[in-house]
């Protein structure tokens, strides 16, 4: 007998490294820059709020596994944090904390470990518990505070709406939009992310970075965040024809409110988004079509979150029926 | 304002309506007649729906044996007896009585007896180890200790012990045949249970030539034949270098027991035996 | 741009260690161990008796069933017993044990060095020939090559690919064979050509080994029917019907055969086999193998004795690194882990891999999270996840219409797996319940 204890297992006998850990590394790393513009814009309340959740979704993550399933803790892989982050990313800086706390427990207890934990929701965590905040205190989640006013104050911020809230606002109350004009601030601030809003929303370009970053990564691939930011546009962009002055230009609606983050960082959760391209086609069209509008028809100025959690629902039918196209059988259509 | 009220009610109340009528035009058209009996049968069986009758389930074996005109092969291995001359009562149809069955592990590959020469990674399962290669130890046939068969118990009645040789609980066990059927190895085995659990077998299923076996395993059984020179009965045979006792012809004297060189033969339950002096 | 097959693939590290080695020679071992199931169908039957003199090539167990392939004695010797021991499948199988008469052994060895480039035999010939020489798909998959060329009407086969990708990390026994054996190899083609009556012959090679490329494209600059593809770095391009969508883009229908498009492969090792067996009647007795391991001295290029035990083989290039805690019989993706080091090598055996302690655990299995990896990977264009999951459950009906019986087994799935799930483990597992359901 040889000396050697061997070590028998099936092929393949190397692996790639890959581990949920890194992904959600990857995925913290690229949701960075949009929180410097937050805190560049929002000032400490940003930090107190993105803090407060991130510790807060750890925790909850860490006793419901500990005390509740009684079952060996992953809180490891970071998944507990990317849902405290874009949690705090869709809240104004200016929330009080039992608010986000409660938020948390939604996000964490209800829409996530209620289901069995990490990849068995079926509806992405961050965004459950943000719109049942936004549903149970619709005062505190919708009153933004103004950017560059509030560096060193977080509850006694002073606010102001946002542009899709101008914009609903006035057509709802029968104004065109170029009577509000003056109120809706230039695309270029919004670019960059220097308007009021939520805290990681709003600086399209520190976004897109990011997801770049992502894509760069192949954490996420193209085909979410293409077809729901091309389909919003397009949609958007036809509706902007017919009425240029009751429904905003389709470039604003894309860098307003949390579409690009939506796009690129919500309904790319994998968990909750189909595994074939042809499906995430399907998916991100549908994301962009509710989501267009809800903004332009609904009650709610923004509707993204609305949007992706409505799709999610869908994503277990998806994969039902998009399946990969199988070696050997004829291409009907190819996405690739 | 009456308007609306009277509107609503009769809004809701005309839905009410029509769903009534649906659902009851729909339980008349698709009515399917059940023997009422199937649903008697039902109630005297176990509703463990373990499977051990060949049926999926207790429902599906009580249609069975209300369909079947002879039920003689048919038997309720949890049940038992009682449970199967209840029913052929009831049905007014003839069973045949089986003497009943326990469960038996035949392997004794504890750590020390049988070392273990190569490390298993991959999923705890029996079935899929067995699938890669022959197991953590040199003795291809015994039991691997992932405990499928564990899994497979719907009665609690198989633990693991410590060093991973699973247990059957006598007073647990229903016969019911999942074990054996979940064990990759073949290990478990069926036999007569009498009343107070007596058991002599072999237990072992090496089928290597004598100087592997026990190499691999000292509670291996190596096919000496000495148990088979012993028994008054002849209930021994040793087939493809392994011994095999028949429950049928045994009598339990035990005289195998002694002479069994490397302790594959087991006795359950018995007394202590006098020590000569 | 170059070629390679669309669906999956993976990009493991290529570690060939040994790509600039040449091919040693392996002194002849002391006893052979000769497994009578050494090939993909019926295990052979044994001729010989205990204590029986066999000498080099002789015929030691003859192929029982159409799928089968005779076995010669590797070496000069004695037989001194028929017995079961455990094998490259990790179970104890029939093998014929020969104690090796080094002096006879050396007399009888067939000298293959001069090139005969006449081929003599006829079609007929050439493939009775193929099977008299127990000649069986060197690539791993072992599959008799003669069952292969039989070409019937049905589906006519205009193009032979000769399979030189070697996708496998660390492997690189085709590679020095190719550099070694260019010529031999085209001849080979030749034999194949006339044997199979085609006339577009494509030799697949990957471009990390571009000096094997240069060399087949300055051999067959004057050869029109024979051409050679350069191929993109992929995993798993040495799959057969990933190599025929790369190299001819044509796609063999699911659950089909190559010969439906028209195609037959075979293996470079193969092919060299061939051509020593058609020219010289030398039986397949010996093989290319690559032995290599991060911490090995002496990893290398072996021309190995079938039958050697893999502790020989470690012997001969330095002894086993104290770290080793994995020994892998081919390829770190598809081979399969020995049980031990008394092990012989076989046909199939393409390389033994020595795995470090640290790379030899699997890690820790975690929740599926859904990422779709898998299903971007899979060059079969399944759903792993869900085979999987449908497995665990034992639903293995809905896993057939899955189309889980088209699974080439190469691994991607669990290679790239974030959750380290063993995806192929089920896979296999599914596989085999349904073939026991099938057979029951």
């Amino acid at each position: 007998m040889s000396p050697i204890r061997n070590i028998v297992s099936a092929s393949p006998h190397i692996h790639s490294g890959q581990s949920t850990r890194k992904i959600m590394l990857d995925v913290i790393i690229a949701l960075i820059p949009a929180f410097l513009v937050g805190l560049y814009v929002f000032g400490i309340g940003s930090l107190i709020v993105t803090a407060t959740a991130i510790l807060s979704c750890v925790l909850f993550e860490f006793l419901i596994q500990k005390f509740w399933m009684k079952e060996a803790g992953n809180v490891g892989d970071l998944s507990a944090v990317v849902t405290g982050i874009l949690l705090a990313f869709n809240l104004p800086s200016n929330i009080p904390l039992w608010m986000i706390i409660i938020g948390s427990l939604v996000a964490i207890g209800v829409a996530k470990m209620s289901f069995g934990g990490i990849g068995f929701n079926i509806f992405n965590p961050a965004l459950v518990a943000r719109v049942f905040l936004l549903i149970s205190f619709p005062v505190e989640m919708t009153s933004w505070p103004k950017p560059f006013e509030n560096t060193w104050t977080y509850l006694d911020a002073t606010t102001g709406a946002t542009t899709l809230g101008i914009a609903k606002e006035a057509s709802l109350m029968g104004q065109t939009l170029s009577e509000v004009s003056d109120m809706i601030q230039s695309s270029q601030d919004m670019l960059l992310g220097l308007t009021g809003g939520s805290i990681g929303e709003m600086s399209a370009i520190a976004l897109l970075l990011g997801g770049i970053y992502l894509l760069y990564k192949k954490v996420i691939t193209w085909h979410i965040p293409v077809s729901i930011l091309l389909s919003m546009f397009v949609i958007g962009g036809i509706f902007w024809l017919t009425k240029q002055d009751m429904y905003l230009d389709p470039v604003t609606q894309l860098i307003s409110g949390g579409a690009i983050l939506g796009a690129f960082y919500m309904a790319t959760d994998m968990t909750t988004s189909p595994m074939t391209p042809k499906g995430m086609l399907i998916f991100g069209v549908g994301i962009g079509l509710i989501s267009i509008f809800i903004r332009l028809f609904g009650a709610y100025p923004e509707g993204v979150s609305f949007a992706i959690l409505i799709m999610n629902a869908f994503v277990p039918l998806i994969d039902n029926y998009i399946k990969p196209r199988r070696f050997g059988t004829p291409i009907k259509f190819k996405i690739r | 304002m009456n308007d609306v009220l009277m509107q609503s009610v009769g809004i809701l109340g005309g839905l009410g309506l029509l769903s009534s009528i649906f659902l009851f035009v729909i339980s008349k058209a698709f009515y399917v007649y059940e023997d009422p009996k199937i649903a008697l049968v039902e109630d005297i069986l176990p509703t463990a729906n373990c499977g051990g009758c060949g049926s999926p389930g207790c429902s599906a074996f009580a249609e069975k044996l209300v369909k079947t005109d002879d039920i003689s092969d048919l038997f309720c291995p949890v049940g038992g007896n009682e449970t199967m001359q209840e029913i052929a009562k009831l049905l007014g149809k003839e069973i045949k009585e089986k003497p009943p069955m326990l469960a038996v592990v035949r392997c004794q590959g504890y750590c020390d007896v049988r070392p273990h020469t190569t490390k298993y990674e991959g999923p705890i399962s029996c079935a899929i180890e067995s699938m890669i290669y022959s197991g953590e130890t040199d003795c291809q046939y015994g039991c691997l200790g992932n405990g499928d068969c564990v899994d497979a118990c719907l009665f609690d009645a198989i633990y693991m012990d410590e060093t991973d040789i699973p247990v059957v609980i006598s007073d647990k066990c229903t016969a019911c045949n999942a074990c054996v059927e979940a064990c990759p190895r073949d290990i478990i085995e069926l036999r007569p249970k009498n009343k107070k659990d007596l058991k002599i077998f072999v237990s072992c299923v090496n089928h290597d030539v004598a100087g592997a076996a026990r190499k691999s395993c000292q509670n291996a059984c190596i096919a000496c034949g000495k148990c088979v020179e012993v028994c008054p009965k002849e209930a021994i045979t040793i087939t493809d270098n392994l011994a095999y006792i028949d429950p049928v012809y045994c009598t339990l004297c035990r005289k195998c027991v002694d002479v069994c060189p490397t302790n594959a033969i087991v006795e359950t339950n018995f007394p202590v035996k006098k020590v000569k002096a | 741009m170059l070629q390679t097959f669309p669906l999956g693939g993976i990009h493991p590290p290529e570690n060939k260690l040994t790509k600039d080695k040449p091919i040693e020679k392996m002194p002849i071992p002391k006893t052979v161990y000769v497994p009578v199931a050494q090939h993909i169908g019926i295990p052979s039957e044994i001729v010989v008796n205990k204590k029986d003199v066999v000498i080099t090539g002789q015929l030691i167990a003859k192929a029982s069933g159409k799928i089968s392939a005779h076995i010669h004695s590797p070496v000069s010797g004695k037989v001194t017993k028929i017995d079961k021991i455990v094998d490259h499948s990790g179970y104890k199988q029939q093998c014929i044990v020969i104690k090796t008469d080094i002096k006879a052994t050396e007399e009888a060895q067939i000298n293959t060095d001069k090139l005969r480039t006449e081929i003599k035999l006829s079609p007929k010939e050439i493939l009775e020939r193929i099977h008299e020489c127990g000649i069986v798909g060197l690539g791993g998959a072992t599959f008799p090559s003669e069952v292969k060329l039989h070409v019937n009407a049905d589906n006519p086969v205009d193009t032979l690919i000769v399979n030189g990708v070697e996708c496998e990390p660390y492997l690189t026994a085709d590679h020095a064979l190719m550099l070694a054996k260019s010529k031999e190899i085209l001849v080979g083609i030749q034999i194949l050509i006339k044997a199979l009556g085609v006339d577009n012959v494509i030799i697949g090679i990957e471009n990390n080994k571009p000096n094997a490329i240069e060399l087949f494209e300055k051999l067959t600059k004057n050869n029109d029917n024979i051409k050679v593809a350069s191929l993109k770095v992929k995993y798993p391009q040495g799959g057969e019907k990933q190599l025929i969508k790369a190299v001819l883009n044509r796609e063999v229908p699911k659950g089909g055969l190559p010969n439906q498009v028209g195609v037959v492969v075979h293996n470079v090792g193969t092919v060299f086999a061939i051509y020593e067996a058609v020219q010289y009647n030398k039986p397949l007795m010996e093989r290319v193998v690559t032995l290599t391991g991060k911490n090995l001295i002496n990893a290398s290029n072996f021309w190995v004795k079938i039958g050697t035990p893999v502790k020989d083989l470690l012997e001969a290039s330095g002894g086993i690194p104290e770290d080793t805690e994995k020994i892998i019989n081919g390829g770190p993706m598809m081979g399969k882990a020995l049980k031990n080091t008394d092990i012989p090598v076989i046909k199939g055996t393409s390389g033994i891999l020595l795995m470090p302690d640290v790379e030899s655990h699997r890690p820790e299995v975690q929740a599926c999270i859904r990422c779709g990896g898998c299903v971007s990977v899979c060059p079969m264009g399944l759903e792993p996840y869900l085979l999987m999951s449908l497995i665990e459950r034992s639903r293995i009906e809905n896993a057939i219409d899955n189309d889980l019986m088209t699974c080439i087994e190469c691994g991607s799935c669990s290679y790239i797996c974030p959750a380290h799930r063993p995806l192929l483990d089920f896979i296999r597992f599914g596989k085999k319940l349904h073939n026991q359901n099938k057979a029951s």
